[in-house]
């Protein structure tokens, strides 16, 4: 047999009688294991989640389950094909064993694999005073149980919320508890809501959204702490600049902590960004060496970029969860030169005050924003990020037919600013600086973030020469 | 049954709202919201909307919610 | 490029042969029952000046990139005339009856923010509130009772006109409820649509004589329609009726009252647009599953393949075959090409709608297409504004006539066309039948 005969005969073999480990069961682990089965893998599949539940949509948690009506139970994604999986859920992944190939559990079991796709995501931060974080109506948002509470407590209803945090959810949140014509404070230490993701320009617009629609916006500042009554439930925040603020029920909204802990000491390139991978979502260890049976999927994998300087893109978002997990599903079953890289211009959206907002490519790249289209007085826009006079980003307000032309732009490194479109013109039209806040504003960390150029936060091991 | 809407991809052409109102609504101009497991008994206007969908954006269970029946 | 100069060339020496570029083939008559093999040939050059200075878009990708290219206007005012190319001998720029008698733009000939402010004022009318749109679903059994009677009364014959008898009369009664429009007006409105339809040419034979001897009345017809819908809105101004129509005239929303002039040439554009498609869509829809029996029988077993089904007729023969409004506003690179400013652009959506670039198989009927992001109702901004209304229509239209129509048979293929290039459809389809089921 030519060597070439047997790695095929290998690959064959795997995907006949290979094991597959997927460690997260939420949209990033199902559309993995539906697209090993459509790549024709018909081996050992298992599936471990920490939650009860199979996988289920999160973006309408923080909407239509927080209004109240769909309820927390019915996120259920569908199924585009029969998996086949041993689905471990309600169980953690608490280690990996690199060297004997296998995932230790919480309860002790040890899961063998052959090949391995990393899919934790994410979880809320907490508030992070354990005791007040206790206190009865404290509530963060990301899971289906999660949502349910907070949808409870918002029906009863509360006197007065009080969000902490203005990025993407807790903006949706705010204007959930306004629909829902609840008394509502959000507290922000950026300057506006959405700056870490938008910049100042858009925040501003934002923060006048959120004003017109009845909420009490307080920027700049902090929460300093949270005060419970005699029956252990929160009654009142205690604000930075010495105010206070009544309310019965706080969502802390602080982002997001990549589930990266259980892979503590097994040398892959794992940290607080998540884990970094290559471009086709190879795990890279700590040393920066591409492994041969470890991928990442979704919010928790970081990976270069093409368009922005081959920086480790982190992106908790829906699309790059589907996308990630489809390619690293194909590399788990092929060899090279069959590797698909998993290019995707980043997207996302965000409904709330009544405004969808979208976006395409990474807006904190940029230094420069420009209003090229509609009317800001109207919420009616389109607006283009630029980074040394190429285009690298572009957001919407209820204007999202008009994204495609711009994402072709991005794709393509156009110059900024655009072309001017010939119609509905913005009365100003000249390039401002975006205005993005410097990092380290932790409630202003956006939802996709350049992670810079190195593929593990750790130092490598260096080794001294041989003599 | 299961769906989700690839809100990436939506555009806000509100056919899935005109043909399946009860499962699909619009805030404002263009902000879709849905309801992901909709009531069997509406299956027929709920997959009209996903086959009226400019850009296909509605993705439908193709196992009629034979999920659960996998999860342990 | 070299092609065209070599053309240009032999044009200047005096010679008599002019080849025609696959674009002015596909526009003549004689092929307007199959224009395909030229869209094969035209999506050869995605973006394709033509010798009149339009520039032809073929090809899916370029024409989704256009719908959604704010260089692009849709507004035939910032283009009024279009650029002919005087020194490359072409005929004279096609005369335009629809666009000359018509002083107020439509929302498909206008661009934002007029355009959306027009749309979102007439939306509400026609498919219902934001909270509860559901005016166009509530019209299904009436569709349903239309289709059942015009079915029923085909009862003992052997021979249909599917066009005729059927394709036709929903529509316009269903379009005449909606808008508030008199049923006893359609042969009226229907004389002035034909005439000025047969009047307008974009190919090779604008130029003859009969083309040309048309135009007068074209031009009549279109001021006698205008005419007709203003009297119609000043009617409903003095005295409320039903339909939308009066509402629009009546009611001031939030954002105002339209102008009688934009009121009145959207309107027209509704009375129109509203059934022309509807009834091509239907009739090509019979057509085509006749001439696909794997595909009549499949939907015969399975009803509900009507639904993906119509979707694929959309793709597979598509009633609007192109939109002639659009110009460039700026110049804009595409696929090698440069298009100048001021050109006007001809999105060719039939052509679109079967490049292999984007569809598998893109000559075969599949009802169970997957992936099926056709441009049968356009893209972007001017999506077709009464997709929901057809959609249901052609839905219970075709599905019961496939159910209840007893072993339907062709009688001449390819039938008779219609002379319009942008609407396109049969002026006929005759089918024998062997009867009708309850």
């Amino acid at each position: 047999m030519t060597v070439r005969a047997t790695v095929a005969e290998l690959v064959r073999e795997f995907r006949a009688n290979g094991r597959i480990v997927i460690v997260g069961a939420s949209l990033a682990g199902l559309r993995a294991a539906e697209a090993l089965r459509g790549e024709g893998f018909t081996g050992s599949l298992t599936i471990i989640g920490d939650e009860p539940y199979e996988p289920y949509d999160r973006p309408p948690l923080s909407k239509q389950v927080l209004k109240g009506w769909v309820p927390a139970d019915h996120t259920k994604l569908p199924r585009l094909r029969e998996v086949n999986a041993q689905w471990r859920l309600g169980v953690t992944a608490t280690g990996l064993d690199r060297a004997a190939k296998q995932v230790r559990l919480a309860d002790g079991e040890h899961i063998p694999y052959d090949r391995l796709l990393i899919a934790t995501g994410t979880r809320a931060r907490q508030w992070p005073n354990p005791d007040e974080a206790a206190l009865d109506g404290v509530y963060t948002i990301r899971s289906r149980d999660d949502a349910a509470q907070l949808q409870k407590a918002l029906a009863a209803p509360p006197s007065r919320v009080m969000v902490i945090g203005a990025g993407f959810i807790g903006s949706e949140v705010a204007s959930v508890c306004r629909e829902l014509d609840l008394p509502v404070t959000v507290v922000e230490r950026g300057s506006a809501p959405l700056v870490g993701a938008l910049g100042g320009v858009i925040a501003e617009i934002a923060a006048e959204m959120q004003r017109d629609h009845g909420v009490d916006l307080r920027c700049g500042l902090g929460v300093s702490s949270l005060e419970g009554d005699s029956g252990g439930h929160v009654r009142r925040a205690h604000l930075s600049d010495g105010t206070t603020v009544e309310a019965d029920v706080v969502v802390a909204s602080l982002g997001s902590i990549r589930n990266v802990e259980w892979l503590e000491g097994a040398g892959l390139a794992s940290g607080f960004w998540g884990v970094g991978c290559d471009a086709g979502g190879r795990a890279f260890d700590v040393n920066g060496v591409v492994t041969d049976s470890i991928y990442v999927a979704g919010d928790v994998a970081r990976a270069p970029h093409v368009l922005y300087e081959y920086q480790f893109l982190a992106m908790e978002h829906w699309d790059n969860a589907v996308f990630g997990a489809e390619v690293a599903a194909h590399n788990m079953v092929n060899l090279e030169p069959l590797y698909r890289p998993h290019l995707l211009l980043p997207g996302f959206w965000s409904g709330q005050f009544g405004v969808n907002i979208k976006s395409v490519g990474v807006p904190p790249f940029a230094d420069e924003i420009v209003f090229t289209q509609g009317s800001v007085k109207e919420r009616h826009f389109a607006a283009a990020y630029g980074r040394r006079g190429r285009i690298v980003a572009a957001v919407t307000f209820d204007h999202g037919k008009w994204l495609e032309h711009y994402g072709n732009l991005i794709e393509r490194s156009g110059p900024f600013p655009p072309p001017p479109p010939g119609w509905d013109q913005p009365p100003d039209m000249k390039p401002m600086p975006a205005e993005f806040p410097q990092p380290g504003v932790p409630t202003a960390i956006p939802d996709v973030v350049l992670t810079g150029h190195d593929p593990s936060e750790r130092r490598a091991e260096f080794r001294p020469r041989p003599r | 049954m299961r769906i989700a809407v690839d809100l990436n991809r939506c555009q806000g052409y509100a056919q899935c709202v005109y043909l399946a109102h009860q499962d699909f609504r619009l805030t404002g101009q263009e902000a879709l919201t849905y309801e992901p497991n909709p009531d069997d008994e509406r299956r027929l206007q709920v997959e009209r909307a996903a086959a009226a969908c400019p850009v296909q954006a509605i993705v439908i269970d193709r196992l009629d919610g034979a999920g659960e029946s996998e999860t342990s | 490029m070299g092609v065209q100069a070599d053309r240009i060339d032999r044009k200047k020496e005096g010679s008599l042969v002019v080849e025609e570029t696959p674009w002015q083939q596909a526009l003549r008559y004689a092929n307007r029952a199959n224009p395909y093999p030229f869209y094969e040939e035209l999506r050869k050059t995605p973006v394709a000046r033509q010798p009149d200075g339009t520039y032809v878009v073929s090809t899916y990708r370029e024409v989704v990139a256009l719908l959604h290219d704010p260089r692009v206007s849709s507004d035939p005012r910032k283009c009024p005339v279009p650029v002919a190319a005087q020194d490359e001998g072409s005929a004279e720029p096609v005369a335009e009856p629809i666009r000359e008698a018509l002083t107020e733009p439509t929302i498909i000939t206008c661009d934002p923010p007029e355009h959306d402010r027009d749309r979102r004022m007439m939306t509400p009318h026609f498919v219902g509130p934001p909270q509860s749109p559901h005016l166009i679903s509530d019209l299904e059994p009436e569709i349903r009772r239309i289709v059942d009677g015009l079915l029923d009364s085909m009862q003992g014959k052997t021979r249909i006109d599917a066009v005729d008898e059927f394709a036709y009369p929903l529509p316009v009664t269903v379009i005449c409820k909606i808008l508030g429009v008199p049923l006893e007006d359609e042969p009226r409105f229907h004389s002035w649509i034909e005439t000025a339809l047969d009047a307008l040419d974009f190919g090779p034979e604008a130029a003859s004589e009969e083309i040309q001897s048309r135009q007068a009345g074209g031009r009549q017809a279109v001021q006698e329609f205008g005419q007709f819908a203003a009297e119609l809105l000043d009617r409903y101004a003095q005295q409320p009726g039903p339909g939308m129509l009066s509402a629009m005239v009546n009611d001031d929303g939030p954002e105002g009252r339209m102008s009688k002039g934009v009121l009145a040439s959207n309107a027209l554009l509704l009375i129109f647009a509203g059934h022309e498609t509807t009834v091509n869509l239907i009739a090509h829809s019979v057509l085509t599953l006749l001439r696909h029996p794997e595909a009549l029988e499949k939907l015969r077993r399975r009803p509900e393949l009507i639904v993906p089904g119509v979707e694929e007729l959309l793709r597979f023969e598509s009633s609007v075959q192109f939109w002639h409004t659009r110009s460039a506003v700026e110049d804009i690179d595409i696929a090698g090409t440069t298009i100048p400013k001021g050109a006007p652009i001809f999105l060719a959506y039939g052509s679109a709608n079967r490049d292999p670039k984007r569809f598998v198989n893109p000559d075969e009927l599949d009802l169970e297409r997957r992936d099926n992001q056709h441009l049968g109702f356009s893209q972007g901004i001017h999506f077709c504004f009464g997709a929901p209304l057809a959609r249901l229509e052609v839905q219970v239209a075709v599905g019961e006539f496939v159910r209840r129509v007893e072993n339907p048979r062709l009688v001449e293929d390819p039938p008779p066309y219609r002379h319009n290039q942008i609407f396109r459809g049969p002026r006929h389809v005759l089918v024998d039948i062997d009867g009708i089921r309850d």
